[in-house]
């Protein structure tokens, strides 16, 4: 009797000192849970045969190299278009930035079914930009590139503002230094300004494939045919039911698990020899 | 030798006006200012980090006005050192003669030439973080001038220092620019600074200078009330001139009249620095300004003590330790002051 009396009066007493600390830690395990059963469910208890069979299925394999290479070079335009403009929106002011800014995040706030009729507005055959790039033999609807602007369209925000961010945590003065020490504005980006970003736009990257990965709505008003891994998990779905779309669904989240936590360990790493 | 003239400079909401300054090859002049005053836009400008609106800079008779900064040959170091955290020591000094790509056994020598002036061999291999404010500034001023810049302009650098490494920075900075003759601006806030460095000091205000003159000349000869109150004169009458004794002004403020030894004919402001204030028990038997009254307070400023004494209707007196110690002096003691014509300073 004594011992169980003096359990509780125990557990009280630490209750009463660390509230905030046990508050939070029970509604991060419930978030946590939230997220971790229906991913660990899906991976290890579908069933092992299907899974067995979808991995040797060539559309399902097809699909997933598919999406991994397109959404590869998502981000690689990306990058090369967007990690510019984070820079001047971080280092310099003009007229009209502040809607400029809001403009660039509107892609992750409208539905993405939405942003794809929007670019099939633009990109389609009979429309201003499609016609164009038609007459050079790039065709937006059912095609790799259509793939590729919805990626795009949804997903360079993310880099865009990560990199934004990035580049503000740099100081300027660190700049300057650098140009009367005879650095040309080039030398200064390339030995100064993006190593110092280089975190912050690594991490953006990141999110950026992984939101090419992932995408969807924009992808299926663009280009049904060649199937991304969200459509053709879709299609299963809506074709076969459950027992069909669980296994493509399981392996595309284990191949998305390896590369993201492996990509943090990889920051982790680098943050620790900074 | 740096010559701005006319220069305006408008960075955000901030102006620099009608900027004239002359600073003389090989010598080591402090802009003086309180914060914001325009000080680092001022050395900014001379970088060429800022666009000059309108006038022209000079440096060697060359017009740069319109020239970019790694084609200046000036360098900055800042307040807090500004290294580049993710290079080495190493990295961080050769980086200037990287970007203009000298060759590799050239910038062995040039590195250990920079590194026997400011002794930092030892620290090579180290990264910024992990050095300390002394280690820093000295690594940030071989950066600076392994490049062999015509000027090098100094942002505050003592400021981010404790007391005991400034005093060792004050000769570190002095005997660097022995060595290099190098023209020298350092911009600080801190008036003390000025006066042990300075060949000259310019006086900056609200984006516009304010005085230029060797230190002697600013510390007792200053322009403007701003310029005395900056520099810590800290008795400063208003009043006007109300006759004349020879070559003395009588200068008369609140009734009372001081005896000053100058050649204005009208003025505004008798400025008298504490440290040119008699203290005595006894009234002296001769002399000129010779006032009574009680002692209001005392502040031991370590070597000297700061006295507040309620006549005139008040003045402040900075006696050596010595001699205060030496009068026993207490709060409501009786005393007299003194100081002579030649230490009133009319504005």
């Amino acid at each position: 009797m004594e011992v169980v009396r003096k359990f509780f009066g125990t557990a009280r007493s630490f209750l009463g000192r660390h509230r905030l600390p046990v508050v939070f830690g029970i509604l991060s395990l419930l978030i946590v849970l939230f997220v971790l059963i229906p991913l660990i469910k899906i991976v290890f208890l579908s069933n092992k045969e299907a899974l067995w069979q979808a991995l040797q299925d060539t559309t399902v394999l097809k699909s997933i190299l598919l999406t991994l290479y397109a959404a590869l070079i998502t981000t690689v335009a990306g990058f090369l278009l967007g990690v510019p403009l984070a820079f001047i929106l971080a280092r310099h002011n003009f007229p009209l930035k502040g809607v400029l800014e809001g403009l660039i995040d509107l892609p992750i706030v409208v539905p993405h079914t939405a942003a794809g009729i929007a670019l099939l507005f633009v990109f389609g055959r009979n429309y201003l930009l499609g016609k164009w790039f038609n007459a050079i033999g790039i065709n937006f609807v059912d095609s790799l590139a259509g793939i590729i602007i919805a990626m795009l369209f949804v997903s360079v925000p993310f880099l865009i503002n990560a990199a934004k961010d990035g580049f503000r945590k740099v100081d300027v003065r660190l700049e300057n230094v650098a140009r009367t020490l005879g650095a040309s504005p080039w030398q200064v980006f390339r030995r100064v300004t993006f190593p110092l970003a280089r975190r912050s736009i690594l991490s953006g990257t990141l999110m950026m494939w992984a939101r090419g990965i992932s995408e969807f709505g924009a992808v299926i008003i663009l280009t049904y045919f060649p199937m991304v891994t969200s459509i053709l998990i879709y299609q299963r779905f809506e074709s076969y039911g459950l027992t069909q779309a669980i296994p493509v669904a399981a392996i595309l989240i284990v191949i998305c698990a390896f590369i993201f936590i492996g990509f943090r360990f990889f920051l982790q790493r680098e943050k620790k020899r900074d | 030798m740096i010559e701005l003239k006319n220069v305006d400079v408008t960075v955000a909401d901030f102006n620099l006006q009608q900027i004239n300054l002359s600073v003389t090859k090989g010598m080591y002049a402090v802009i003086l200012g309180p914060t914001g005053a325009g000080k680092t836009v001022l050395l900014e400008s001379i970088a060429g980090l800022h666009t000059i609106r309108a006038g022209e800079v000079l440096l060697d008779g060359r017009d740069v006005t319109n020239t970019v900064p790694e084609e200046r040959g000036v360098s900055i170091v800042y307040q807090d050192y500004t290294l580049f955290p993710h290079l080495t020591v190493r990295e961080n000094i050769i980086f200037g003669l990287k970007v203009r790509h000298m060759p590799q056994p050239k910038i062995i020598e040039e590195l250990e030439w920079i590194c026997g002036i400011f002794e930092v061999e030892h620290l090579l291999n180290r990264l910024p973080a992990t050095l300390s404010g002394g280690e820093r500034q000295r690594v940030a001023l071989a950066r600076a001038l392994i490049t062999k810049p015509e000027i090098l302009l100094l942002d505050e650098p003592l400021s981010a220092l404790d007391a005991e490494s400034r005093e060792e920075m004050y000769a570190q900075l002095k005997d660097t620019h022995q060595k290099l003759h190098i023209t020298t601006l350092h911009v600080t806030h801190d008036f003390e600074e000025a006066m042990s460095l300075a060949d000259s000091i310019v006086v900056i205000n609200q984006g516009k200078i304010a005085q230029v003159g060797k230190p002697s000349e600013i510390f007792y000869h200053p322009s403007s009330n701003f310029v005395a109150h900056f520099t810590m004169a800290r008795n400063i009458f208003e009043g006007k001139i109300v006759g004349q004794d020879g070559q003395r002004k009588i200068f008369q403020y609140n009734g009372i009249e001081i005896s000053a030894l100058s050649d204005k004919i009208t003025a505004a402001y008798a400025v008298i620095r504490p440290e040119m204030i008699q203290v005595t028990l006894e009234k002296p038997l001769t002399g000129f300004n010779i006032f009574s009254g009680e002692v209001k307070s005392i502040v031991d400023r370590g070597a000297n003590i700061l006295l507040t004494i309620d006549c005139l209707p008040q003045i402040e007196c900075l006696q050596p330790r010595q001699q205060f110690e030496n009068m026993s002096l207490s709060i409501g003691k009786q005393v007299y002051i003194s100081f002579l014509p030649s230490s009133v300073h009319l504005i």
